[in-house]
């Protein structure tokens, strides 16, 4: 599978991103340049995190003008995947391939730290990995991680199975507690009706060796890589 | 040749009343008058007193920092660059340093801990490093303060806020929390770099007729005084100091960092420095004075944020993000085209000229012309008077009031916000991009592998006021030894020191004999421990009001380790293990946050055995690496007690631990609770409890098995002291301590 990661000037998982992918999981994987249009024949386009253009006005809001995000939609619109991590997350939305938006976490301030997560939907591309209802533990650091869409959207979203993974206690329940930035639904990951492009905000690309904390996040990578075989 | 510089119109007169508003004595103005041979003008004023001032020249302890060490064979820079450079193996340097952005932090928290931030990743990448790893130091006046949730909000956000934003993570810190800084609050950052041995680069300027590159944030008015502000003490006016501190643009740093050391590949930069404090005026001077040279400025080429400003505001402003390049003349263009991928401008604004002087133009007439050196070696110089305080503290015997039972005293303790859980500071810190970091905050040092090599550094950032306010000098060699002990107890070995160095107005003669004493103090114990000081920062004038902080030199040290797999944390790691505890010395309460909490006089402090120091270092080093140690944890503030507590709250799960102190100790107050004394607790496996006694006890350290760990999660502790509890209770206190306080709880 070839990989290509986007390198926005302030993007700062870029490198975590490329690491993972070619050193750890050994694929194809090269970094795109947000000045430049073309994707270079890569089957998978990761969006990374960090702060695109310094994320002033609001995360992502200027990203989706880039040029190569105009490639990026007609990428999606072709159906090609798309995986966007944190800030990545943030442009999908902002470029309104994904639905919802996030905003500022409920406590209003930054949070670095491991959460739990549950996959609820394991049947696509960026899951199939994983177990329906299996455990993750992956760390997020966002200050902006709120997610938040129309109640009656959200609940199409349910009924499609677009919302991919939920921030849940160490036993799989949801709770307030284990809830750490307030989100709708406790909704950490959410995919495209076509199932083609997903957004998380946890960080995948952060476990993927024991010594640094686990390797949980290797089954989304895994996923992506599987498909293409 | 010398140019007559011509006064622009509307500019205040220069005299001694101007100059002595500059904050130049009457001394160093007569010296100015010398140097130039005539009157400054109001420009070269300004000049001067910048680069006269404390922050930038320092004056008054320039003779006494020459006291420390700073050569091995593994020391690649010393003190004289931006930053020092330690060998850290596989062909690779580590270039650190450490900081002080106290004033600015006290006036206006969030912009000035962040700009302290930035101004520490740009001492380093200057170097050609890529910063890996952020540290702080943060004292803060007593929660209840009312003034002390404000700063502590804003110092963590601002921190966060930069740091966050620029992909470099924070990995490991202090906070403490101390009456004695109600009014000058702490801010200390320490930055990392990793560069190849090789490539690193210099700000020392080369070749004469080389261009001046100036590269990143226009110039604003922003800063301007900011090294005068950090060279004055406190009143009730610093309110309206606000407008001289700098605002931050984390963006704009990331950029620089990217676009330097992309630059830096192309071998086209002879020289490169950052616009700190004072500015275009000091990185000019100093790059060229370094150097040798002369350079020559044109101050209409300086990209400004607003028209208007006057040769004296734009030599003066210490706007953010700003660097300033000697390139390799004919090769500008190809840094041009680095700076412009990165949507960066580099203006060509000056070049280099063989006549040692400081020139610089603006609308086409010169506006000033100084020799080089009266901005750099001509500076003033003191030896300023030092005395012992003529009041020693009284040395009483220790300890006739009444103690606290033992639980109460354990519980009491870990709800203090110095010694509770500062997880609601560094979770608001990136401490894991760049995807190095093998131990974070929260255990005793930071640990970052070195990628595609087998070795790891350790990172440890400490002080101790109290011990210092006691006694300066024993307070600073106790401050470095908590610093490389905790290195030693993550498994590395402890190759250098940086250092900052906190404290009042240096004209008074008891803060001067504080200084030197610290000093003295840093000095014996980096020779020790082999440990070399190869950056630092002196921080004076942290008084209001005639009151000056506690002496605070802040140590942080650099460890290496071979094999990152035989990193140890502070956890204890399986039932059944044994507890061994080991110790310098006997325990005392001196400056014992037991002490300021139940208000008990701790007596005086302990002498300090350096080579017993340094061999308990060392038999930690080689016990990690022969992987006999499961667990080490450094007793600080609340002594073995709390260390034992602290080591049962393992992430992964919570454990317990049985012990009874035997011959150790007859099991009072002092034993549990004191601390000065180098103390660490160990677990160890049964089957290596013998080699591992021997690595302690073969070295004249006293090793004693204290207990065993527990899969029962309750920490018993024998009587007589005689305690019982449910560890998770102790870990839910010593977590919401902080959380608490915030929400306004009791």
């Amino acid at each position: 599978m070839k990989w290509g990661v986007v390198r926005f000037p302030g993007s700062l998982d870029d490198g975590d991103s490329l690491y993972a992918i070619a050193e750890v999981m050994g694929q194809d994987a090269r970094m795109l340049w947000h000045k430049d249009e073309s994707l270079g024949g890569v089957e998978c386009v990761l969006l990374p995190g960090g702060f695109s253009y310094g994320d002033y006005l609001r995360t992502g809001a200027i990203a989706r003008f880039s040029p190569i995000m105009k490639s990026v939609a007609k990428f999606a619109a072709d159906g090609g995947l798309v995986l966007g991590i944190c800030n990545g997350f943030q442009i999908l939305c902002e470029a309104h391939l994904l639905p919802g938006a996030l905003t500022r976490n409920r406590s209003l301030s930054f949070i670095c730290e491991r959460v739990w997560l549950r996959v609820e939907n394991a049947s696509t591309p960026f899951t199939r990995a994983a177990k329906q209802g299996e455990l993750l533990r992956l760390p997020i650091k966002h200050g902006e991680g709120l997610y938040v869409a129309p109640e009656d959207e959200l609940r199409q979203m349910e009924e499609r199975g677009q919302v991919i993974l939920r921030y849940v206690d160490a036993g799989g329940r949801e709770s307030d507690d284990a809830n750490p930035n307030g989100s709708m639904r406790a909704i950490a990951g959410v995919a495209n009706e076509r199932f083609n492009v997903f957004g998380l905000m946890p960080h995948p690309e952060h476990a993927v060796e024991p010594m640094l904390g686990g390797v949980d996040g290797l089954k989304i990578f895994q996923s992506i890589a599987g498909g293409a075989r | 040749m010398s140019e007559r510089p011509v006064p622009i119109p509307g500019e205040p007169r220069v005299d001694p009343e101007q100059a002595r508003a500059h904050g130049l004595a009457p001394d160093e103005y007569r010296k100015i008058e010398q140097l130039l041979g005539r009157t400054p003008t109001y420009t070269e004023l300004g000049v001067f007193s910048v680069m006269w001032s404390e922050h930038c020249s320092y004056k008054s302890s320039r003779r006494h920092l020459k006291k420390l060490p700073s050569k091995s064979e593994l020391v690649v820079q010393g003190p004289g660059e931006n930053a020092g450079a330690i060998d850290v193996g596989d062909g690779w340097a580590a270039v650190f340093k450490i900081e002080s952005h106290n004033h600015p932090s006290f006036v206006e928290p969030y912009q000035g801990a962040a700009t302290g931030v930035g101004g520490i990743l740009r001492d380093i990448f200057t170097m050609g490093a890529r910063p890996v790893a952020s540290m702080n130091s943060l004292k803060f006046g007593s929660f209840e303060h009312p003034r002390t949730r404000y700063l502590l909000g804003g110092v963590v956000g601002g921190i966060g806020g930069y740091g966050n934003c620029v992909g470099v993570p924070t990995v490991a810190g202090e906070v403490m929390f101390d009456a004695a800084y109600n009014a000058n609050i702490l801010v200390n950052a320490f930055c990392l770099g990793l560069v190849r041995k090789g490539e690193m680069m210099s700000a020392k300027a080369r070749g004469p007729g080389n261009p001046v590159l100036y590269v990143g944030s226009a110039t604003g008015r922003d800063g301007i005084h900011g090294a005068s502000m950090a060279s004055a003490e406190f009143d009730k006016q610093s309110e309206a100091k606000r407008p001289a501190v700098q605002v931050g643009d984390p963006f704009t740093e990331k950029l620089l960092i990217e676009a330097c050391l992309e630059a830096g590949r192309t071998g086209a930069i002879v020289a490169i420095q950052d616009m700190g404090a004072a500015g275009l005026t000091s990185s000019s001077s100093e790059m060229a004075s370094h150097g040798g040279l002369g350079i020559e400025l044109d101050l209409d080429q300086v990209p400004l944020r607003e028209a208007g400003l006057t040769p004296y505001e734009i030599l003066l402003s210490e706007s953010q993000e700003r660097m300033l390049i000697v390139a390799e003349r004919g090769r500008e263009a190809e840094l041009q085209a680095v700076f412009e991928k990165w949507d960066l401008h580099a203006v060509v604004i000056g070049r280099l000229t063989g006549d040692q002087r400081w020139r610089t133009r603006w609308r086409g007439e010169v506006v000033a012309d100084i020799p080089i050196g009266a901005l750099a070696d001509d500076a003033p110089l003191y030896d300023r008077p030092a005395a012992a305080p003529k009041i020693q503290p009284p040395a009483k015997s220790p300890v006739t009031q009444k103690h606290p039972e033992p639980a109460k005293a354990l519980r009491a303790l870990l709800d203090s916000p110095n010694i509770a859980s500062k997880k609601w500071v560094y979770r608001q810190y990136d401490s894991i991009v760049q995807s190095n970091t093998v131990i974070g905050p929260g255990s005793d040092a930071a640990v970052l592998r070195i990628k595609n090599s087998r070795r790891a550094i350790a990172l440890k950032v400490d002080s101790n006021p109290r011990a210092c306010a006691l006694d300066p000098y024993l307070g600073a060699v106790a401050t470095v030894c908590e610093a490389a002990r905790n290195v030693a107890c993550a498994g590395a070995r402890p190759v250098g020191i940086t250092n900052c160095l906190n404290y009042g107005n240096p004209e008074r003669p008891e803060v001067m004999w504080q200084f030197i004493r610290g000093v003295e103090g840093l000095r014996d114990a980096s020779i020790a421990f082999g440990a070399p000081v190869v950056s630092g920062n002196v921080s004076f004038y942290n008084e209001t009001e005639g009151h000056p902080i506690p002496p605070t030199p802040t140590i942080a040290v650099l460890g290496v380790m071979a094999d990152v797999s035989r990193h140890v944390t502070q956890f204890f790691k399986a039932p059944g293990d044994a507890i061994a505890l080991v110790r310098t010395a006997a325990p005392s309460l001196a400056a014992s946050e037991y002490a300021a909490i139940f208000a008990i006089d701790g007596g005086q402090l302990g002498a300090i055995d350096l080579a017993r120091e340094a061999a308990l270092v060392q038999a930690l080093v080689e016990g990690a690496e022969q992987g006999l140690i499961r667990s080490a944890h450094d007793a600080a503030e609340g002594g073995l007690a709390v260390a034992l507590a602290e080591a049962c709250f393992n992430p992964r799960a919570i454990l317990g631990a049985e012990v009874a102190l035997g011959r150790a100790g007859n099991a009072g107050a002092v034993d549990f609770f004191g601390e000065g004394a180098s103390t660490v607790v160990l677990s160890i496996a049964e089957r290596d409890r013998g080699r591992v006694e021997s690595l302690f006890a073969g070295r004249g350290l006293e090793f004693a098995l204290i207990g065993r760990v527990t899969a029962d999660p309750r920490l018993k502790i024998a009587a007589p002291a005689g305690l019982d509890e449910d560890v998770a209770e102790l870990r839910r206190i010593y977590e919401d301590a902080i959380p608490r306080r915030l929400r306004g709880g009791d």
